[in-house]
């Protein structure tokens, strides 16, 4: 049977101005463009086409345009293209359906459904040009107990806290899943940032071990390069339970993405898969999170903050208790449109919930049950901007991961293809040609400029709220407003609607 | 140095076998005290009485024996060094071990040796000398299991699911019939004669408890391995 299925998009380009340099034929690991000799043009695959943007980027003359392909089969509202052309794919093949990146699909987005309060005469706002405007906090356990030894001086009981200058951290993404240049330019932003990032479940590369003041490390359930040097060099220890690109299922990197370096990290053969199990065989209940939460804490001599990594699903905020109570110092919570380097389609688009509403009822149910000051609240899975940051914080987090939006500053161009590990931008791959493509020296400085511009934003957005320390807004729900969402949204939420006064 | 466990919560256990200068702790009356010896790396550690869950955890080259049965999650993530159990050992032995040693003179629980994996020199082996519950070397991805099935309660040397996942390493079990129910991804061989490796780890754990060492080097066994090295490759299509 002849199923052609023609792409998604294709590659236009402007004749007039193509000098035929080629660039973009060097560029694209896809193939997509070929010159041809006879005619002395170039020509375009566009069946090979992710659509990445690179030719586009780099041709010197602005000769190229990627468009959405007008083919159509018969409109469908139902059936639209895309849900043919899988159905398609998996007739050809009998496979589970593979994409990346986070889910795209048009579910709504809270964070643009709430609207941000600012002062106007009775409580002026705060100019942060001329006043302090602290966007600085620590991340761990508050509920020291307040002890004195004999002289009648406090003792400290408090436990091992994470100092940050901004409310953004870079999240988990794993030296495999991306490039070394990648995470190099992640590591050392993190340090100029004085904030931290995190090494996702694939071990730490040798070279990283010295940002290891500025490094979280990663223990998920197929453990890779997890031993004492690594649990040592960090400054904090994140168990991976779950992620909110694939809730209940494990990871699984191809053994094409191990080279002998990703192999060395991780501790495991060169070219052979890296399977992640689904739950960790280990930890059937929140006793057994606990043992492991303190094994981590007794391998390290109670020094560093252990966190506890969960997908937003439906039941996170009683999952969260137990967390809280499993003697974790911080929870981490993923919501369902965070990114991934590989998920089952199917998974990513359908699996999870809104990382708002988990975090509006996980700050909710830790407050009621006088639990809040046990744990510190991460939340990740799509913080697109300042303003998301600002919103969650005001929700009830303490911090946010950021993932793809640091990827989208160091080139990537959301073309969910990070799964074929040949992505154009040197980001998503293992292959040495394109892994160069990434400068960490540029890369680095990227990271840098995104999250202090942020971080001036959120300086900006505080002072009108008439709030001169990002600690004073966590939870301060009231600086909150719903705008097009129904009663269950707001009650969820925990907001008023817009027009509704204190 | 001896430490008397009796009534002493984990972490300070734990904290005074750490703080302590000596390489030899002998520890007395241990009462299921988690956690003894993490991560450490240059101590002989003996164990009288009964430690409790994730004894050895990242284990880092230290050699710990216990003279009864162990618990749960015995060298979970252990990177080197060895454990010598007396006794039994309970569930999750060996839980992602990267390299070192167990030895088990008795039986082990269910979910022992789960991911397994080797790098370069670091091998990890489990030797356990009588039988073993479900799941045994599940997602394995290297190191080596050898089960002696010298028990003597007539029950299967090991439980069903074993393998499942197994993508690395190998597992010798010293049984007469193949084992029923194991999964599609492990192929299982009869072998008259364990690889040296392999014999080498047996002769151990026969020294180690004192057993004379023909019986179970010269037996014959069935040797597990993966299908193949990528399970998983054919169950995707790009999207
Ligand atoms: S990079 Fe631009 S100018 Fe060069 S060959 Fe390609 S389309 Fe033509
Ligand atoms: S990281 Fe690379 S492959 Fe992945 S979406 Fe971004 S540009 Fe595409």
């Amino acid at each position: 049977m002849n199923m052609y299925i023609q792409p998604e998009y294709e590659v236009i380009r402007n004749s007039d101005k193509c000098i035929a340099c080629r660039v973009c034929e060097r560029q694209c690991a896809n193939l997509v463009h070929s010159f041809d000799s006879e005619t002395g043009k170039m020509k375009a695959d566009d069946s090979k086409c992710v659509n990445c943007h690179r030719c586009v980027c780099l041709c010197p003359t602005h000769a190229l345009k990627i468009v959405k392909s007008d083919d159509t089969y018969k409109i469908n509202a139902n059936w639209d293209n895309q849900t043919i052309n899988e159905v398609y794919k998996q007739a050809n093949t009998g496979g589970v359906l593979l994409s990346s990146m986070g889910n795209p699909k048009p579910y709504p987005v809270y964070w643009d459904r709430m609207l941000v309060n600012a002062s106007q005469v009775t409580n002026p706002p705060i100019d942060p040009l001329r006043e302090p405007m602290e966007t600085q906090l620590y991340l761990g356990k508050r509920a020291a107990k307040i002890e004195r030894d004999e002289q009648g001086k406090l003792k400290n009981t408090l436990a091992p806290q994470l100092k940050l200058k901004v409310p953004v951290l870079f999240s988990a993404m794993s030296y495999g899943s991306i490039s070394y240049n990648a995470h190099e330019s992640l590591a050392r932003a993190a340090e100029e940032l004085g904030t931290y990032y995190n090494t996702g479940e694939g071990g730490l590369h040798k070279d990283f071990y010295k940002y290891g003041k500025n490094t979280i490390v990663q223990v998920a359930s197929g453990r890779f390069g997890v031993f004492k040097d690594y649990l040592e060099s960090a400054a904090a220890i994140e168990i991976k339970m779950g992620q909110g690109a694939k809730p209940g299922i494990g990871g699984h990197l191809p053994g094409a993405k191990i080279s002998a370096d990703v192999s060395e990290t991780r501790m495991i053969p060169q070219g052979v898969d890296a399977i992640s199990p689904a739950p960790h065989h280990d930890i059937y209940s929140i006793e057994d999170l606990r043992q492991l939460v303190y094994s981590l804490k007794e391998a390290t001599e109670y020094k560093k903050p252990v966190i506890v990594k969960i997908a937003a699903v439906h039941n996170a905020a009683a999952i969260a208790s137990g967390i809280a109570r499993s003697g974790a110092d911080i929870i981490a919570i993923d919501g369902y449109r965070g990114g991934t380097g590989a998920a089952p389609t199917r998974i990513r688009d359908n699996v999870g919930i809104p990382i708002e509403l988990a975090l509006a009822q996980i700050d909710q149910r830790l407050r009621d049950e006088g639990i809040r000051d046990e744990v510190s609240i991460l939340v990740g899975g799509s913080i697109r901007s300042s303003a998301d940051v600002i919103k969650a914080i005001a929700l009830g987090a303490d911090a946010c991961y950021i993932g793809t939006a640091a990827l989208l500053a160091l080139g990537c161009h959301l073309c969910r293809s990070c799964h074929e590990g040949k992505c154009n931008w040197g980001i998503a791959t293992q292959r040495p040609d394109l892994v160069k493509r990434l400068n960490p020296d540029i890369g680095y400085k990227r990271l840098v400029n995104l999250v202090t511009a942020w971080n001036h934003e959120i300086q900006e957005m505080m002072g009108g709220m008439g709030i001169n320390s990002i600690e004073a807004l966590r939870g301060n729900r009231l600086m909150l407003r719903g705008i097009g969402l129904t009663d269950t949204e707001l009650n969820l939420l925990g907001i008023k609607y817009a027009g509704e006064s204190m | 140095m001896k430490i008397d466990a009796s009534g002493m919560h984990f972490a300070e256990l734990n904290e005074r076998v750490r703080a302590c200068e000596e390489k030899d702790i002998y520890i007395a009356n241990c009462v299921g005290q988690r956690y003894i010896g993490t991560g450490l790396a240059d101590k002989e550690i003996a164990v009288g009485g009964t430690p409790g869950n994730a004894l050895g955890a990242y284990l880092n080259g230290a050699r710990i024996r216990v003279y009864g049965n162990v618990q749960e999650a015995t060298g979970d993530t252990m990177n080197g060094g060895q454990i010598v159990v007396g006794g039994s050992a309970g569930d999750a032995t060996g839980y992602a071990m990267r390299g070192g040693k167990i030895f088990i003179r008795g039986d082990a629980g269910y979910r022992c040796g789960i991911h397994m994996k080797a790098y370069k020199e670091n091998k990890p082996a489990i030797v356990i000398g009588g039988r073993t519950g479900s799941f045994l070397g599940e997602y394995q991805a290297g190191g080596t299991i050898v089960v002696l099935g010298n028990h003597t309660d007539g029950k299967p040397i090991i439980g069903n699911f074993c393998g499942t996942g197994m993508h690395g390493g190998e597992i010798y079990l010293r049984c007469g019939q193949i084992p029923t129910k194991l999964p599609a991804q492990v192929r299982a061989e009869k072998i008259e004669r364990l690889p040296e490796d392999a014999a080498e780890l047996v002769r151990e754990w026969c020294r180690e408890f004192g057993q004379e060492e023909g019986a179970f080097v010269n037996a014959s066994y069935f040797r597990l391995t993966p299908n193949s090295d990528n399970p998983y490759r054919q169950m995707y299509t790009v999207n």
